[in-house]
């Protein structure tokens, strides 16, 4: 059974231009595909490029070069109609449930604003829907009339679910959904997510710092390291046998709530910082950190390339 | 390892702010010790008063909003809760430190990082700028910072967000005080820079003797470094114990709850996490039974109406709740005996 493409993201290249003729280059020739159905999770540290890219493909920002099609249709290339069936299909999920949400607006307002812009749901099914959609996450029909600062982190990130979810979309971008929540309201937000997702057969891009919990909502993770994609594999194969040098770190640097554990657990920390975007260093980006850089490193650029059935990493040690 | 030297007691602390909308008992009669050398953690979940408990202990309420009800803080003979401002200048820096979440707002971007290191010796310890200035790259060395001579002369935004930690720690070690605190000192970094400065609390542990109190969300960095731990919700304390007794033999059910909610990466994904329902009490109406009641899967009719007392497992494990009254256990017991005549 083939299973089908929803989104392909194609050589994927985003620069910003910052003063004095500098440039950024945020997400660099990042190419992946999410199936139907599936949840994409998107890790990596502050500033890796993981936010921009998931940006980019929602079609907030114009993509420098390359391309994402959705159902076979490029979002940034398409206009009019097609534009707004495809940016209908496609929603976003924010990170800070407090600055996302318009303080001036009460929740239904707030819900159907996008059933507004689309012209869905007219009449006396506007707040049919309203209420539904409340119901959905886990919150009444109550709830309605309230303004956000009436509610906890974990009810106002409901309530982002429930409007990005009022214009029956297909695809979600959760960028750091559940970063700004306590430990315990998390795992709410992420069963309510999985929940959700079973029911309406939606596909997730899920982006966030917290691999414990990628792994957990993710099928298949891609990690990325200073606007490089560098390993891209099921999730529990990149926990059991991760390739590359960074993401065997990264699991490493992971503190487990296991006190026992901890003193037995061999480590590898990486040394220093993560370079400056504005100037990486050449060859592989993540060299300068790497416990086994070789001299090659340093010249070439590592390909990407699959190593495994579907795992695919970006390494000289693997060339 | 036998801690025993008590350096820092505070009994039945309350602290209390004052609001447009009346009063919010932020710390409701905590009670802990700090051995020398040691780690303590406190733990919670925002708002249950883990941070506020801290800055009382450096008597940085703010007065104007906010002041410490009642109890007692006694660190070498003096209750830090009773001594004037004036003394307690002396205390900070000199005898307990902090460092805080975010280097970049604690720390003043304006004057260069050596100054700012130099200008608590100089305060404590009265002793001419060079030997301020000796002492400033020697605590540079410790915390691992390269170079320090040069980067003395370095302002704030040169370094990056890991390096400011570094420095925070620095200014904070610099006068050899026998108490560090840390309020979320890893919460704003990435990953492996987090591993970084986790290891250099250990490392600086090991050769300065220092004893810690970090205040952390994150139960994977308490099971890296803590000796001891406090749990709190609502302001108060409900469980304490050693490291091993908290997570392999948590009693309250909140303790229980907050372990079991976190995805852990060698954990089977089709299993769904096990979240605590609802959301923390309102502290400007504390509930009179525990605080954890409406929230808890096992609350009895006891909990909603009466505060539990605390009970010890053994000299060094306590947890507040009911199920650790005997009744409720001869009840249990009760319940799980074979039913047979």
């Amino acid at each position: 059974m083939e299973r089908k493409k929803l989104v392909q993201v194609k050589n994927l290249t985003k620069t910003f231009t910052l003063e004095k003729g500098l440039s950024l280059k945020a997400a660099d020739n990042i190419s992946f595909e999410i199936y139907e159905g599936e949840t994409f999770g998107l890790v990596g540290e502050s500033g890796c490029g993981k936010s921009t890219t998931g940006r980019t493909i929602i079609g907030l920002y114009q993509p420098t070069s390359g391309e994402v099609l959705f159902d076979g249709q490029s979002v940034h290339k398409a206009s009019g109609s097609e534009r707004g069936k495809i940016t209908r299909n496609m929603q976003m999920i924010f990170q800070d449930p407090y600055a996302s949400l318009n303080p001036r607006m009460n929740i239904s307002e707030i819900i159907s604003e996008g059933l507004n812009l689309n012209g869905l749901y007219k009449g006396n099914e506007r707040m049919q829907r309203v209420v539904e959609l409340l119901e959905m996450v886990g919150l009444q029909k109550e709830h309605a009339n309230r303004f956000p600062h009436e509610f906890s982190g974990g009810q106002r990130q409901r309530i982002g679910i429930a409007r990005a979810l009022a214009v029956n979309p297909r695809f979600i971008i959760a960028d750091e959904p559940i970063s700004a929540l306590d430990v315990s309201v998390q795992a709410q937000v992420v069963n309510l997510m999985k929940t959700l997702q079973r029911e309406q057969n939606l596909t997730y891009l899920f982006i966030a710092h917290d691999l414990a919990m990628v792994k957990h909502i993710s099928d298949r993770i891609g990690v990325m390291y200073l606007g490089n994609m560098v390993e891209m594999t099921a999730s529990e194969k990149l926990y059991e046998s991760p390739k590359h040098p960074y993401t065997q770190a990264l699991l490493s640097a992971i503190p487990v709530p296991d006190p026992d554990l901890e003193k037995g657990r061999e480590r590898s920390i990486i040394e220093g910082d993560v370079p400056s975007p504005i100037n990486p260093p050449s060859g592989c980006v993540f060299r300068t950190r790497c416990p086994v850089a070789k001299d090659v490193c340093a010249q070439q650029k590592p390909m990407w390339q699959e190593v495994d059935s579907g795992h695919f990493v970006a390494c000289h040690l693997y060339e | 390892m036998d801690h025993t030297e008590k350096l820092l007691e505070v009994s039945r602390l309350r602290v209390v702010f004052k609001t447009h909308g009346g009063e919010v008992n932020a710390v409701r009669d905590v009670s802990f010790s700090l051995n020398k050398g040691e780690t303590l953690a406190i733990v919670g979940e925002s708002g249950c008063g883990k941070s506020v408990t801290a800055r009382s202990v450096m008597r940085l309420i703010p007065e104007h909003i906010g002041k410490i009800a009642g109890g007692s803080i006694l660190f070498k003979g003096q209750d830090l809760a009773k001594l004037p401002e004036k003394e307690m200048r002396e205390m900070r820096g000199k005898e307990i430190s902090m460092i805080f979440q975010d280097a970049m707002t604690s720390l003043n971007p304006t004057i260069s990082i050596g100054e700012q290191i130099m200008e608590g010796i100089i305060r404590h310890q009265k002793v001419a700028k060079s030997e301020a200035r000796r002492q400033a790259i020697e605590i540079l060395q410790l915390v691992g910072i390269a170079n320090p001579e040069s980067r003395l002369k370095q302002y704030l935004h040169q370094f990056s967000g890991g390096m400011r930690q570094r420095i925070m720690i620095a200014i904070a070690l610099v006068c050899k005080p026998s108490i560090l605190i840390a309020d979320e000192p890893t919460t704003a970094l990435d990953v492996t820079i987090q591993a970084q400065i986790i290891d250099l609390f250990k490392s600086i542990q090991q050769k300065t003797g220092v004893s810690i109190i970090i205040i952390t969300h994150d139960l994977g960095v308490v099971a890296k470094i803590a000796d001891r731990v406090n749990v709190m919700y609502a302001g108060k304390v409900v469980e304490s114990g050693p490291v091993r007794d908290i997570f392999y033999n948590p009693q309250h059910p909140y303790t229980k709850g907050l372990l079991a909610s976190m995805p852990r990466l060698d954990a089977d994904r089709e299993i769904p996490l096990s979240p605590i329902p609802g959301t923390p009490p309102d502290l400007f109406a504390p509930p009179i039974g525990c605080a954890f009641a409406a929230r808890c899967d096992y609350a009895l009719e006891v909990c909603r109406n009466y505060q539990p007392a605390e009970s010890h497992l053994h000299s060094k494990h306590s947890v507040s709740c009911w199920l650790q009254d005997p009744r409720a256990k001869k009840m249990l017991a009760a319940m799980q005996a074979p039913t047979g005549t």
